[in-house]
């Protein structure tokens, strides 16, 4: 009996003992790519840890109140007594975002359509490669822009100093202009052929066949180059900075100063002490950038399986 | 014989350089069945297209010669395309529904041309619903998706879609060949009611198919209409050689 079992072993090892190659090669391949995939889990659930942990403390010391930061309307943190509200600054981000939303959507999908439908060989040799360029110039430089192009020209025009809410806006809807167009053309460009010729068959018109079929068909694709776009204006600091103002008070009109959170954070990181109230306070709204990416990403979600419907 | 319904002269296309179809000259008789067969290759979609005027989305697609049809050249330059497709409806290969409402899906057309009255779409999608034997399979659910019918009832929603706008031309291309034969059966049923009251040109690769549904088949090959005759001649006593030996398998 135990003659057979060790006879088998030794029959067996030299197949057991030596995997052949191409199992070695799956192996080594397997433990390097769960090896990535374990550092980026971690690195992201560390960073989210961080920012939560400073950004939770003021209100678990019991300094400010969760409602008081996001509602009050003061931001006095050397003050005394400090005041943390951040309503102004929640206020700037959304209000800049969404105008550059705006603004750029109707931009980028005319672009998309040009490209995909009207003139699709200038559109790949031309065009694409220009918006594409877009978004690789560096933040600073569109704040550079902005602050000598778009503020002087907004204060010849208009009533007030020419930063504020507007040219905040405007700066952001060229930056995200490139993320809009290039995810509204590869959604155009994936329509089904035959959708088309579908339309054209029945006697449409091109315009018909774009805003009736084209359009309608790629809506959720299209809104998803949106929310993309606002999330990268939402987290956009040194661009809007420059050109904002950066007056913590809610703006009467699109002319006037303000300041959105992340111009907050990176102007006031510098002065403050690590651990102090202050410095955990913009680790807070840190956090509420953080929770409004989350969110972001969750309605992008929501869209892509709207589409797949 | 029948009425002539158009009739093409000396037509050519070209892709480029390249000569897909080389003056054809073929009449087409009112409320009848032609069937398009050939080789793969052969330039007979490429005809089927040109007669509606699709190929003008082709970029470096060019034609010569003459479509009539109703009186009119079609491929004058100054043709009004719009109107000239309300009036020849075409069926694709692969069914491809609109993504929206089976209702929405026939209405598109009449919308297109202007009929806004709610009583005259509802009226129309029924008796187009009706032609295509899908009434009694989605009466109940009209406001559903036209992705959400089988393919077969898909591609009789594409063909009702056609007959909304009210062509007397219907081109189908392969129609049947991404079906299964329950469905393929339906669509040849389906074909040989509406001859009665449209002139059909269709393209197959199913021999069968066109001796089953066809008044008058036509054989091409390399962009050459090599025999066009009465179907039961062309498969019973064909007079070119290459005709018979394409229908009975020896080639392409």
């Amino acid at each position: 009996m135990q003659a057979t079992t060790s006879k088998v072993r030794s029959d067996a090892s030299p197949l057991a003992g030596k995997r052949p190659k191409h199992a070695r090669e799956e192996l080594r391949g397997r433990i390097y790519i769960y090896f990535c995939v374990l550092l980026m889990i971690v690195t992201i659930f560390s960073i989210v840890y961080f920012i939560a942990s400073r950004g939770l403390a003021p209100f678990f010391s019991g300094d400010v109140g969760i409602g008081d930061m996001l509602l009050g309307q003061t931001w006095r943190p050397e003050g005394a007594p400090a005041a943390f509200g951040a309503f102004p600054f929640l206020f700037g981000s959304f209000a800049t975002s969404l105008l550059a939303a705006i603004i750029s959507a109707p931009l980028g999908f005319c672009a998309s359509i040009f490209m995909t439908e009207i003139m699709p060989k200038f559109g790949r040799t031309a065009l694409q490669p220009a918006i594409e360029l877009l978004a690789g110039i560096p933040s600073v430089v569109y704040g550079f822009v902005g602050l000598s192009v778009v503020v002087p020209f907004l204060r010849n025009n208009f009533p007030g100093q020419g930063i504020g809410i507007l040219a905040g806006a405007i700066v952001l809807s060229i930056m995200i202009l490139p993320t809009i167009t290039t995810i509204a053309t590869d959604s155009l460009r994936s329509l089904p052929h035959g959708l088309k010729e579908g339309s054209y068959a029945l006697g449409a018109t091109r315009w018909q066949t774009i805003s009736r079929i084209v359009l309608p068909t790629t809506l959720p694709s299209l809104l998803t180059g949106v929310v993309l776009g606002i999330a990268r204006a939402f987290g956009e600091a040194l661009a809007v900075q420059m050109v904002i103002g950066n007056a913590p008070v809610i703006p009467h009109s699109l002319f006037e100063s303000a300041t959105t959170l992340t111009s907050v954070i990176t102007l006031e990181m510098g002065n403050t002490t690590s651990g102090s109230l202050h410095n955990n306070a913009l680790w807070s709204l840190a956090l509420m950038l953080l929770i409004m990416t989350f969110l972001f990403v969750f309605v992008v979600r929501m869209l892509e399986r709207r589409t797949k419907r | 014989m029948n009425e002539q319904a158009f009739y093409t002269k000396d037509l050519s296309v070209y892709y480029g350089e390249k000569q897909a179809v080389k003056k054809i000259s073929m009449d087409f008789p009112d409320r009848q069945v032609v069937a398009l067969i050939g080789p793969s290759g052969c330039g007979k979609s490429t005809f089927l297209r040109s007669l509606n005027r699709m190929n003008d989305l082709i970029a470096g697609c060019r034609i010569e010669g003459e479509v009539w049809i109703g009186g009119q050249n079609i491929c004058d330059p100054a043709t009004d395309v719009v109107s000239l497709r309300q009036k020849i409806g075409m069926v694709w290969q692969r069914p491809n529904p609109f993504h929206k409402s089976i209702y929405e899906n026939i209405a598109f057309g009449p919308r297109y041309h202007g009929i806004r009255g709610r009583k005259e779409l509802d009226r129309i999608v029924e008796d187009c619903l009706r032609k295509t034997a899908l009434w009694d399979e989605v009466k109940d659910r009209l406001d559903q998706s036209g992705l959400a019918l089988s393919g077969g009832q898909q591609q009789r929603l594409c063909i009702a879609r056609s007959l909304a706008v009210k062509p007397r031309i219907l081109l189908m291309d392969e129609p049947a060949s991404a079906l299964d034969p329950v469905s393929t059966a339906k669509i040849e049923e389906l074909i040989g009611e509406l001859k009665k009251e449209y002139s059909i040109v269709i393209v197959t690769h199913n021999m069968q198919q066109a001796a089953r549904i066809s008044d008058r088949t036509a054989f091409f090959f390399l962009g050459d209409l090599v025999e066009y005759d009465d179907t039961q001649k062309m498969f019973t006593n064909p007079s070119r050689k290459s005709t018979d030996d394409y229908l009975s398998g020896r080639f392409g």
